[in-house]
């Protein structure tokens, strides 16, 4: 297989102007939240980069995520990322089919070793032997462990790849693990969302392209620039929970004026991600604005806490040992009130009386 | 644990826990003080008008005459902390809902920023009264651990708070797990320090009220 | 406690109306439009505002356009779904809005400039325009 040719030359072929090209740029510094003013020089790094191979596995997933990043069949500035890229295996996407398939992504994962860009969405299961998701008849980790070993880097899009997502949520029965949980050698991002914000997997894609690198990445291994904020902090009802206006029902009158959905179980304040400032379908709206509160979704174990209708506030599971502890502190107060009582029966008659005499003594 | 399972933790297990031994301790030291029940009384009871019990419960709400003058800050200062703890916990919308998840009640809350101005006052005066404390030759020596546990368990859970909600120090996820936790902390001391005076104050007043109004004597 | 699900049929649709909440981010805008644009007369330096990045509340991305308004330039790009640049009331205040092909924004600009750059011919295309433009000469004079 050739080495591929350069961005650029790419464009050139498939006759996309350089004004269009400056328009794709522009979209995507916005989109990594990079000053306006870098567009010219992200454009001059665009148009020199190599297209890189992309395989994307993806395993214990739902497919949201690859839906999520695909959502028309028309070219928008959003798929223009695959034109960047050759996707080179992709489940949901390519033509080809079976044995035919496979031999794709051998041959990709042999030509460009080291340096083909490993996308994982999906948690990978392990319990008994990881038969819950294979493959051609072999399991997610066996091809994670595979595929890891010449990738140049690693991007675990969806909350399941990385953080377990929904099928970890207790009791967990596949056993369903994250793909920092296996691969520890090489640099992973994870785009965390339930599904992440198509821009969001568009815009690390894109900064790889331009910078030949990830972006900074915060504790838990997510772009800062995504990720660096709460819903909260961006919130456009910030205002609003600020002053203590809280909708108490949904669609009552406090919800009709927009105020803040804290009470109604909104996430935003613990939840890291764009959702506020980039929105979806396209900056159509996100769910606080369309009246319901934040889920938590980009973080972990977020299926695990508590209802999404209980506000970050109130406890996240019923009390289960205050019953117990009312009947348990009854007993202790009256079996000590007994041994009290006891006491001072005892003490009364071991009482003595005193005499002139005792005290002559 | 990363900083997400451990607000969970403690908005689950940890705050179960911690209510359950509140209960537990609480009813076990209630039951424990008023079973000693009282000697009975074969005096033949005096009447006073403004003697008993329910006027000591109001008017040990006051300082005595003069002393108001000797510990103006004691006093003032107390007033002051108690009055906003009772604002910050029973009035602020996000601890209303709380309170509604575990007992159904319900009633409006004040505006956010009310609460706050409120907080900064109540932290204030906490640490002037730690200051009167330290300061003040009387108060030191007769200061033991347990007056500074005291002090020290009722002021993190306000500072935790404050923090968390201005974004303050820790990230906010962290922040607002660690002042649950200081919540927790301080429920599980409050029945086995002197912190039960939540429960205990209206029964001792009530009681050297009624002792002395058979005596005659108003207190 | 809130339990939905059980009543969502009778939740009625009620459409938002016009009325603007606005929460203080236009007069914010507009005072750093002014500052940049201050900028551009002093020393030439131009400046970019990325709007995709402010929580504007409903009501108030519309308020704006209102209070920029609109000047005397209006141009229409198609490359890759159109992009819409106006010149604001404000002369040296651009509004740069770049659509996809299905029509949601992609980027959104306020650029404080003699002319976005978007709009003038690219360097890059000229030799591309000459190449054609002479194969057209030749095929004339064939």
């Amino acid at each position: 297989m050739n080495e591929h040719e350069t961005l650029g030359e790419r464009l050139a072929q498939q006759g996309i102007s350089r004004r269009a090209f400056l328009k794709f740029c522009t979209a995507m510094a916005s989109l990594m939240a990079l000053p306006p003013g870098s567009v010219t020089a992200i454009a001059e790094a665009l148009v020199k980069a190599k297209r890189p191979s992309v395989i994307w596995l993806s395993f214990q997933e739902c497919t949201g995520c690859t839906e999520s990043l695909t959502r028309s069949h028309t070219p928008t500035l959003e798929n223009m990322i695959f034109d960047m890229i050759s996707l080179d295996y992709h489940h949901t996407l390519q033509a080809a089919s079976g044995y035919g398939a496979e031999k794709s992504r051998e041959d990709t994962m042999r030509d460009f070793y080291g340096k083909y860009l490993l996308v994982v969405d999906g948690s990978i299961p392990l319990n008994d032997g990881g038969v819950y998701s294979t493959i051609a008849g072999r399991t997610n980790l066996d091809l994670l462990q595979e595929a890891a070993k010449g990738a140049a880097a690693i991007i675990a899009v969806g909350t399941c790849a990385a953080f377990g997502g929904i099928p970890n949520a207790k009791p967990n029965p596949t056993g369903a693990v994250a793909v920092t949980d296996i691969i520890k050698d090489k640099p992973i991002v994870n785009i965390s969302g339930c599904p992440p914000i198509p821009a969001v997997i568009t815009g690390v894609l894109a900064h790889y392209l331009t910078f030949g690198f990830l972006p900074e990445l915060d504790d838990l291994g997510r772009p800062k620039s995504f990720y660096g904020e709460t819903i909260h902090d961006r919130c456009y009802r910030r205002p609003f929970y600020d002053q203590g206006k809280f909708a108490k029902s949904f669609d009552d009158e406090g919800a009709r004026n927009g105020w803040c959905l804290f009470e109604l179980g909104c996430k935003g304040p613990t939840t890291h991600n764009v959702c506020a400032t980039t929105k979806w379908n396209g900056g159509t709206s996100f769910p606080i604005e369309s009246g319901h509160g934040c889920l938590g979704c980009s973080e972990p174990h977020f299926w695990d806490a508590g209802s999404f209708y209980s506000a970050l506030s109130m406890s996240s599971s019923p009390l289960k040992l205050a019953t117990d502890a009312v009947v348990a502190g009854a007993a202790v107060g009256v079996a000590v009130s007994i041994a009290n009582r006891l006491k001072k029966s005892a003490a009364k008659s071991a009482h003595q009386t005193a005499t002139i005499a005792d005290l002559e003594k | 644990m990363n900083q997400e399972l451990f607000l969970t933790w403690v908005r689950s297990t940890g705050l179960d826990i911690a209510i359950g031994i509140f209960v537990l301790g609480t009813l076990w030291r209630l039951f424990e003080i008023y079973s000693l029940g009282r000697k009975t009384d074969l005096a033949v009871p005096k009447h006073r008008a403004g003697a008993s019990g329910l006027h000591t419960i109001f008017r040990r709400s006051l300082p005595p005459p003069g002393m108001f003058k000797r510990s103006t800050v004691s006093y003032v200062a107390g007033y002051v902390f108690h009055i906003g703890l009772f604002v910050i916990v029973v009035l602020f919308a996000q601890h209303i809902k709380l309170i509604q998840g575990l007992t159904g009640l319900s009633w409006p809350g004040l505006p956010s920023q009310f609460i706050d101005a409120t907080t900064v006052v109540t932290l204030a005066t906490m640490l002037l009264v730690l200051a009167e404390r330290i300061n003040k030759p009387v108060k030191r020596f007769l200061s033991t651990f347990e007056d500074y546990a005291a002090w020290t368990l009722t002021f993190l859970p306000v500072l935790t708070g404050y923090l968390a909600t201005k974004h303050l120090l820790l990230p906010y996820t962290l922040m607002l797990s660690l002042h649950i936790l200081s919540l927790e902390l301080l429920l599980i001391f409050l029945p086995f320090t002197k912190l039960i005076h939540v429960f205990t104050l209206w029964g001792s007043r009530w009681y050297n009220g009624n002792i002395n109004a058979k005596k005659g004597v108003p207190v | 406690m809130n339990s939905p699900g059980n009543n969502l049929k009778d939740i009625p649709i009620l459409a938002q109306t016009e009325e603007a909440c606005s929460v203080g981010n236009i007069r914010a805008l507009l005072t750093e439009i002014t500052a940049r644009l201050e900028k551009l007369v002093i020393n030439g330096e131009t400046g970019m505002i990325d709007l995709n990045s402010l929580p504007l509340a409903p009501g108030e991305y519309e308020l704006l356009r209102l209070t920029l308004g609109q000047g005397e330039v209006s141009a229409r790009i198609e490359a890759i779904g159109p992009s819409e640049i106006i010149e604001t009331r404000y002369p040296g205040v651009w509004w740069v809005t770049h659509y996809n092909v299905e029509g949601d924004i992609v980027a959104d600009m306020i650029e404080i400039t003699h002319i976005p750059e978007i709009l003038m011919s690219q360097p890059a295309d000229f030799s591309e325009g000459l190449e054609l433009l002479k194969a057209q000469l030749n095929e004339g004079q064939s």
